[in-house]
């Protein structure tokens, strides 16, 4: 998916502070062309100020940006070849929805046909046919997210971004507009960054994903490649469900006084005394609680030597008929020594 | 609180009564004033009328002093309005858009001519006038003037950017606008209704104003300063009567279509934060 030659976006040793604040440290990356990168953090964690580094809302303090290999320092927000779904949309409220599709191509001077030409092409992408003369305000909140996607795609920038795009829709919807965002991104062909503090909507989306903290990077990788192999112990957190060992656990599982991280569907539940297989780590513990999930249960074990583990595991039979798994029973866990993943600190 | 709910209690019949009374010993002088401007007698004011007339209207069309008096306050209105929507708006503009050292001061300074006594501004207007030598003149009223038409306009823009997103001026620049282009597509659009009201307030301000303007009119006399002078020396009454109408008419209307424009489309330009 990922284009070869000139990449999309370059960051070079970027610095952007507020003050004492480091909202973006020493920041790197590259990100090809029409890929769809996500950057996914905590609030405050750097990444939307990364985003209007690249549209040109921010200056950095150092280092350097480029844009298809072009530097963009200096060039401001109107003369870069890039677009922005903004996060509360930032419709022009006094606008009809076609005026505000249209507004790029209306700067642009494109003849008043041809603009109407295009503006109803690009709602028909975005799934609005016939709301053209609508007004924002008539519009909910999903309708909205459509009209600012459609008034940036229209100008066929080389790189969109997007701030938290779905962020103010509910579940149901999100999940739509998810999967719709995905599948117009390869129509259209172009690049996307996507700014998310979601890690599920990262994980779906993206081709490549980075995790932000603290103004940095803390690891960057395919979705897959960050939920097995986590860095650090921030990522192993933050990306899905964790247990991260320490002391003895670290030492009993991973054979060394590190830090590991395993991901609670990776942790199986056999009887207690039961043969661990080859390959696996083993530890005995006693079932502390259940939580019934729907299409998973989440067990809890209290580890014999001291610590806690949860397990998630799925449920196949259906029901609540969980045998051997009613609290206070004694169980052994096993685990492939591969999903034992050492993690570092956190930078 | 709860009586300005929609569904909030019904008013007995002594607030009923005493709303009534205040409402009339407001405004039945205004009527009286009104209707004398339709009087037969010209030397006195007589209660009932004891005749209808219309000539006072023609009367005081053609009468110099009147004439001189409407385009002096015309020209002055004009002008103040138009120097304070300028004005008004960039300070707007700026104290919303940015922070910086001393911003709060200079929102202060922007509002407080409304709050002092028009007869400190008129009077310190008038010493730094006499210090640095400035002759009275149209341009003496305009400042003078412009000094609370400001504060109107900066008050109704104010409020409107605070309404307006930020994100609205980056989404305009994102698609490719430049600032002027920004200006002239989105922000006067989305502003528009305010300077309007603002406008027509500020003319309304500066058409009826008159303490300021007695210390910066020199021998000039606006409107409302002709009509003091006509009181005191009154020459065919309901001359002054008939200004007064005019008056009433020139300062009330602005101010009621400047309500209706700002009510309504406080809705949309919230909407969208």
């Amino acid at each position: 998916m990922a284009g070869e030659g000139v990449p999309a976006v370059t960051f070079q040793g970027v610095c952007r502070h507020f003050g004492e604040v480091r909202a973006v440290d020493e920041v790197s990356f590259s990100i090809a062309d029409g890929e769809f990168f996500s950057m996914l953090g905590p609030s405050g964690s750097g990444k939307t100020t990364c985003l209007r580094l690249i549209a040109g809302f921010e200056r950095p303090d150092r280092g350097h940006i480029q844009v298809h290999g072009v530097n963009v320092e200096g060039v401001p927000p109107f003369d870069r070849d890039v677009n922005t779904v903004f996060q509360d949309y930032a419709l022009f409220p006094h606008m009809s929805v076609g005026e505000n599709v249209e507004y790029g191509l209306m700067i642009r001077k494109v003849p008043r046909a041809e603009r109407r030409k295009r503006a109803e092409e690009m709602l028909g992408l975005v799934k609005l046919d016939g709301l053209y003369a609508r007004r924002p305000g008539q519009l909910s909140g999903g309708q909205r997210q459509r009209v600012a996607l459609a008034r940036a795609l229209i100008n066929r920038p080389r790189v969109l971004l997007l701030d938290e795009p779905l962020g103010a829709l509910d579940l149901k919807l999100r999940e739509a507009m998810q999967a719709e965002l995905k599948t117009i991104q390869r129509q259209v062909g172009i690049t996307f960054v996507y700014v998310t503090h979601d890690q599920g909507e990262a994980l779906s989306m993206s081709d490549r994903l980075a995790v932000f903290n603290h103004g940095r990077i803390e690891q960057i990788g395919a979705p897959a490649e960050v939920y097995d192999h986590p860095a650090t112990q921030f990522v192993a957190g933050f990306v899905g469900q964790t247990n991260l060992l320490e002391g003895y656990l670290a030492q009993r599982l991973g054979g060394f006084p590190a830090s590991y991280a395993v991901r609670p569907e990776r942790i199986r539940i056999l009887p207690a005394e039961a043969e661990v297989p080859p390959g696996f780590a083993s530890i005995d513990g006693r079932v502390s609680a259940v939580t019934y999930l729907g299409a998973n249960s989440r067990v809890e074990v209290e580890v014999d030597e001291g610590g806690r583990l949860q397990v998630v595991e799925q449920n196949v039979e259906g029901g609540m008929a969980m045998e051997g798994r009613a609290p206070g029973t004694a169980v052994r866990l096993v685990i492939e020594r591969r999903h034992i993943q050492a993690v570092s600190e956190s930078r | 609180m709860r009586s300005s709910s929609r569904q909030g209690p019904r008013a007995g019949i002594g607030l009923k009564a005493a709303t009534l009374g205040a409402v009339l010993f407001l405004h039945v002088p205004l009527l009286i004033i009104i209707l004398y401007a339709f009087s037969i007698e010209e030397r006195s004011f007589q209660f009932p009328i004891p005749g209808f007339t219309t000539q006072w209207f023609a009367v005081a069309w053609e009468r110099e002093d009147v004439r001189r008096a409407l385009w002096l306050s015309v020209k002055v209105g004009a002008i103040a309005t138009a120097a304070a929507l300028v004005m008004g708006t960039l300070a707007a503009a700026a104290v919303w858009r940015s922070r910086f050292f001393g911003r709060e001061a200079i929102s202060l300074l922007l509002i407080l001519p409304i709050a002092l006594p028009g007869i400190i501004t008129g009077i310190s207007l008038r010493s730094a006038m006499g210090l640095l030598e400035i002759p009275f003149s149209t341009w003496t009223l305009v400042i003078g003037h412009a000094t609370f038409c400001i504060v109107v306009v900066y008050n109704n823009v104010l409020a409107r950017f605070r309404r307006t997103s930020r994100a609205l001026i980056e989404a305009s620049m994102d698609l490719g606008a430049n600032g002027f282009q920004t200006l002239r597509h989105v922000i006067l659009p989305n502003i528009a209704t305010a300077l309007l009201a603002g406008g027509m307030l500020a003319f309304a301000l500066s058409f009826d104003e008159v303490i300021v303007t007695t210390f910066t009119a020199g021998q000039q006399a606006t409107l409302p300063i002709w009509m003091l002078s006509e009181l005191i020396r009154p020459r065919q009454r309901p001359v002054t009567n008939v200004v007064a109408v005019f008056v009433i008419a020139v300062t009330f209307i602005p101010i009621v279509l400047a309500f209706y424009l700002t009510r309504d489309t406080q809705d949309t330009a919230g909407a969208l934060k």
